[in-house]
């Protein structure tokens, strides 16, 4: 099943595993230990990471060790990218119209 | 241009959005370039809208109107009612988008502007939306708007290398 990525790190939780293993890979058992919660609870979150494309898993001699990929990171940035571009255009105005005026008003003073 | 970057902060799951910058002004004078309609109408934009400010009665308990028209006639209005109004520091209100085909979906707006030295200023427009579903929406939606003055763009950049 595929899951959405918004979805997917719209848990507290979630987002804790991924800054986790973002600096650096990490078997099952070293993750559980770092949380309170069960055991069984962090795999379940770490199954609907993995769902999302968000955690891939790699097996390295007998332990399996999870990371964070990349490139699905991304795309959660892409979305909000539009959205700082059109505050960005406007604030830009706003910078130039500031400098306006605060030219014509030392203008007038002199 | 501006140095300064727009900070966006979106997290996830959770019903608000936090839009902070910083501009060479001093706090009275930005203060009034969000307060004014003259001075508003003059940088809101986005560039392919005409903004008309129809109403902004801007102090504690008034009410404001917004009119964004596209080039094709089609017009966006956008409403709400002035919470409080404590110059030059903060204005609360809410806003709500009137082409929604569903009316309540208002959120609360908390625009704070701290002085800071050599004559800058900080703003923060932290919005609160009832549902996540309203704030995705909103985010969504002027998303669109955002691809399509991209693309604008790069047609205006393509024009200059013909």
């Amino acid at each position: 099943m595929k899951r959405d990525i918004f979805q997917a790190i719209a848990d507290p939780t979630r987002r804790a595993i991924i800054s986790l293993i973002m600096v650096q890979a990490m078997t099952p058992n070293a993750l559980a230990e770092k949380f309170d919660s069960s055991r069984q609870a962090v795999s379940k979150h770490i199954k609907i990471l993995q769902e999302s494309g968000l955690v891939k898993s790699e097996q390295i001699g007998r332990e399996i060790y999870y990371q964070v990929e990349a490139k699905k990171l991304k795309e959660i940035d892409k979305w909000l990218e539009p959205f700082r571009q059109l505050w960005e255009d406007r604030f830009d105005n706003l910078d130039k119209y500031l400098a306006k005026i605060q030219k014509e008003k030392s203008k007038q003073k002199s | 241009m501006s140095s300064y970057k727009t900070q966006i902060i979106a997290e996830p799951g959770k019903q608000e959005i936090f839009i902070i910058r910083e501009f060479d002004a001093p706090r009275e004078l930005v203060y009034r370039a969000f307060s004014e309609a003259e001075l508003i109408a003059n940088w809101m934009g986005p560039k392919d809208l005409k903004t008309k400010i129809e109403k902004l009665d801007n102090r504690s308990h008034g009410s404001w109107r917004f009119i964004h028209t596209r080039r094709d006639g089609f017009e966006f209005a956008f409403n709400g009612t002035i919470h409080e109004v404590c110059a030059p520091e903060r204005i609360i209100r809410t806003f709500e988008f009137e082409g929604l085909p569903e009316k309540g979906h208002v959120s609360l707006e908390f625009l704070t502007l701290e002085a800071l030295p050599d004559n800058r200023t900080k703003i923060t427009i932290h919005a609160i939306f009832k549902t996540l579903m309203d704030r995705d929406g909103m985010i969504q939606s002027d998303m669109e708007r955002g691809v399509q003055e991209g693309h604008e763009r790069l047609d205006e950049i393509l024009k200059t290398l013909k």
